[in-house]
């Protein structure tokens, strides 16, 4: 259980890997997550599903290497296992048929992002989708989201591709233009989620955000993924990922993010000094 | 030693044996086990306090009523092995029972040897898990034949005490088990949540492999109420009954400002970073758990205990407790309180947290706390505290830990169709059978009664148990 069966590299430090997980193949709803670890004395990490295939057996995570783990993973090659992936976790999407869906995807947030996608447009849904990123290498699963979008807008930061801009430039240009917007969905780094929510609060577009807080058992037992939507305290485990973005306290959730930004910097150093870490042995790795 | 040296003693004049235990200092900064057991000789001088009445009521004392004169009489007479496997006809888990069981509310504060203020009880516990410790280390891989498969099946939803029991039991009788956990690990809160020094994770371990040797089976990763219902376990894998015992395990906070600050934990998060993920071997391990310098601990009970007390061994320079009553009222077992004085964990008593203060990174620098004096005994017999208008005080910290209780996690409740739960979100069954408002559907353990002990949890999974194999017509 749990081997990689197919592993890409999307982009630099971008990976994506099918494996093999039949029973949550079966069970995973659009924007539910997983939580993983990759060895014995590994951390538990949450992540979004990219994509799964019921019938095979399989479900797709993509990753990019921004600690010990995602770096461990990163390293990891077709035939092994992890140790332990435990889910479908969180609240599938609310799916239904809500008229035209804009979807804004920033960077690896167009993982996650790509399966409510499909279940929007498999719903009905006229799909506009916004998908950006920093540089043109940056963009991942572009055809992915192309196959299940009406529109697809792409944008990067420096111009490399597409738009030259930012999605909430995208956005709110299709808001000027007076497109007509019944639900939008944003998926990325919290700075980003947190732009796109102050371009549709203006506009007052109801909006969808799917947030990653720091996880330990993914179940409500631990607490550790407390966000604030609307002033009340929720778990992201639980009661999300998925929350009203208008409500959300994204500076509170930025903060919990950095909460362990120094332990983290050193499991990461420490994992470069394994063999498995170390640059000259897995080319791939760091 | 034989039965006549000790029988005609009315009243023993041999005191109740102390347990060895590591010095305070030393192990405030380890996580090796505090109480390290009796010896052979220890053992005997204990045993020989029991006075082998002819109607125990220290067995009443007992959630699982293992027969203590009985086992205790086989330690006397020097059979060990008998004596623990006559433990384990009534408890699957002596060795953990033998650890962490409140034996001065229960089957000790029944002993007649105790009674009356005449003495202390014997200690049962501390015999129990000699004995039990023993079997495991003497273990000459013998076992009781299983009896041959009923062809009846149960599924179990977690692997906490309570499961764990009722899977030993049925296994025992002919029903297969499979046990469905929602974390990494077997063994529920024995795991994540009390502590390496109170409860060796080798221990829970070796419990495990001894019900897998008898034929459970586990699942591990595996969340019911996400990946499949109680419901899809009863009409798609064709359980012939389920039972729930899935834990409290959902943390309360005070719903004060500041709770949601870096740094503040609620007891279930710091004890499973700490004892599941075992943090305190990081950065060899890869989870992380703030090391505070300054730990503040909101409670009074035994996982607040656990709390503080780890925090020492993370290296914290102070652990404080914060309670809003006063020491009489603790709910927490006397020996716990009694080892956390000794390694050095504070106690601010009589003071009321308001406020969590933080800086401008979002971390606790502080705890605002209003002081209180003790009023009139609420419904719960213990006095109430109440504020003393105007005095209040702040402690400065870098961590806080909420450690107040838990709720119901309402994962497996509400994802089963029309099972009944009361007002806090507890599954209703019935005490004394596990039986739940569903046909084929037992609960037991902190699911039911909310946040109580593993001792409890284990009498209720025997409790279903039985009433299961009744139902199933096996005797």
């Amino acid at each position: 259980m749990f081997e990689i069966l197919q592993k890409e590299r999307l982009g630099p430090g971008v990976n994506r890997a099918v494996i093999s997980a039949p029973d949550i193949a079966r069970a995973h709803k659009p924007g539910q997550f997983i939580i993983l670890r990759t060895h014995n004395d590994g951390e538990r990490i949450p992540l979004t599903v990219a994509d799964k295939d019921a019938d095979k057996g399989t479900i797709t995570l993509v990753w990019q290497e921004v600690g010990a783990t995602t770096y461990y993973m990163g390293t990891m090659a077709v035939g092994e296992k992890f140790q332990d992936i435990c889910g479908p976790l969180g609240k599938p999407t609310h799916l239904e048929k809500f008229g035209t869906v804009v979807g804004v995807g920033g960077g690896i947030g167009v993982a996650p992002l790509y399966p409510i996608t499909k279940g929007m447009h498999d719903a009905g849904n006229q799909v506009i989708s916004i998908i950006g990123a920093r540089t043109e290498g940056l963009l991942i699963m572009t055809e992915d989201i192309k196959k299940v979008s009406d529109e697809l807008i792409i944008s990067t930061d420096d111009g490399s591709f597409g738009v030259h801009g930012f999605v909430t430039q995208v956005l709110q240009g299709l808001i000027d233009k007076g497109t007509k917007i019944d639900l939008v969905v944003a998926i990325g780094p919290v700075p980003m989620m947190k732009a796109v929510c102050g371009v549709t609060k203006k506009a007052n577009l109801p909006t969808v955000v799917s947030l990653n807080p720091i996880m330990v058992d993914g179940t409500g037992m631990c607490g550790a993924c407390r966000v604030e939507v609307a002033g009340k305290t929720m778990f992201g485990c639980v009661d999300g990922p998925e929350f009203d973005g208008l409500q959300v306290d994204f500076d509170l959730l930025m903060k919990r993010l950095a909460m362990y930004k120094g332990p983290e910097l050193i499991a990461l150093n420490n994992f470069r000094e394994t063999p498995r870490g170390c640059k000259c042995s897995f080319p791939g790795g760091a | 030693m034989s039965d006549q040296e000790t029988k005609p003693a009315k009243k023993p004049k041999t005191p109740r044996q102390k347990m060895p235990e590591q010095n305070p200092i030393e192990r405030a900064h380890n996580f090796y086990e505090v109480a390290l057991g009796y010896d052979n000789d220890l053992a005997l001088l204990e045993a020989s306090r029991c006075l082998q009445c002819k109607k125990p009521s220290c067995m009443k004392g007992c959630p699982v009523e293992v027969d203590i004169p009985d086992f205790i009489s086989l330690v006397k007479s020097g059979d060990l092995m008998g004596a623990a496997w006559k433990i384990k006809e009534k408890n699957t888990l002596p060795r953990i029972a033998g650890r962490v069981c409140p034996q001065e509310s229960q089957c000790e504060s029944k002993c007649v040897v105790g009674a009356k203020g005449k003495g202390e009880p014997c200690a049962i516990g501390r015999l129990e898990r000699y004995v039990a410790d023993y079997a495991a280390l003497h273990d000459d891989g013998k076992r009781p034949e299983l009896p041959k498969p009923t062809g009846l099946k149960v599924g179990v939803v977690g692997s906490g005490p309570a499961g764990l029991t009722l899977a030993g039991a049925l296994i025992k009788k002919g029903v297969a088990v499979t046990v469905f956990e929602a974390l990494h690990e077997l063994g529920g809160v024995l795991v994540y949540g009390i502590p390496e020094f109170r409860l060796p994770k080798a221990i829970v371990r070796a419990e495990v492999d001894e019900l897998i040797r008898m034929g459970v089976e586990f699942k591990t990763n595996w969340v019911v109420g996400r990946i499949e219902t109680v419901d899809d376990m009863l009409e798609k894998r064709k359980f012939d009954g389920v039972f729930i015992g899935s834990g409290a395990g959902a943390p309360l906070f005070l719903r004060i400002p500041g709770e949601n600050l870096n740094g503040v934990y609620s007891a279930n998060e710091f004890l499973t970073r700490a004892n599941l993920m075992k943090a305190y071997k990081f950065p060899e391990t890869d989870t992380p758990v703030a090391k505070g310098r300054r730990v503040v601990v909101f409670g009074g009970g035994n996982v607040a205990m656990d709390s503080a007390r780890t925090a020492l061994r993370l290296g914290a320079q102070e652990s404080t407790i914060v309670y809003r009553r006063t020491m009489e009222e603790l709910p927490a077992r006397t020996e716990e309180v009694h080892h956390a004085i000794e390694e050095g964990v504070k106690f601010q008593l009589l003071n009321s947290p308001t406020e969590i203060v933080g800086n401008e990174t979002g971390w606790a620098v502080g705890v605002n706390v209003q002081m209180m004096k003790l009023g009139e005994p609420d419904a719960s017999g213990r006095r109430r505290p109440v504020e003393i208008p105007g005095e209040t005080a702040q402690i400065e910290c870098d961590t806080v830990i909420v450690a107040i209780g838990n709720a119901a996690n309402p994962l497996v409740p509400t994802s089963t169709k029309n099972l009944e739960t009361n007002k806090w979100g507890n599954i209703v069954a019935d005490l004394e059978t596990g039986k739940t408002s569903r046909d084929r559907i037992w609960a037991g353990g902190d699911i039911v009664t909310g946040a109580a002990t593993v001792i409890l949890a284990m009498g209720a999974g025997r409790k279903a148990a039985l009433s299961m194999l009744k139902t199933f017509g096996i005797s």
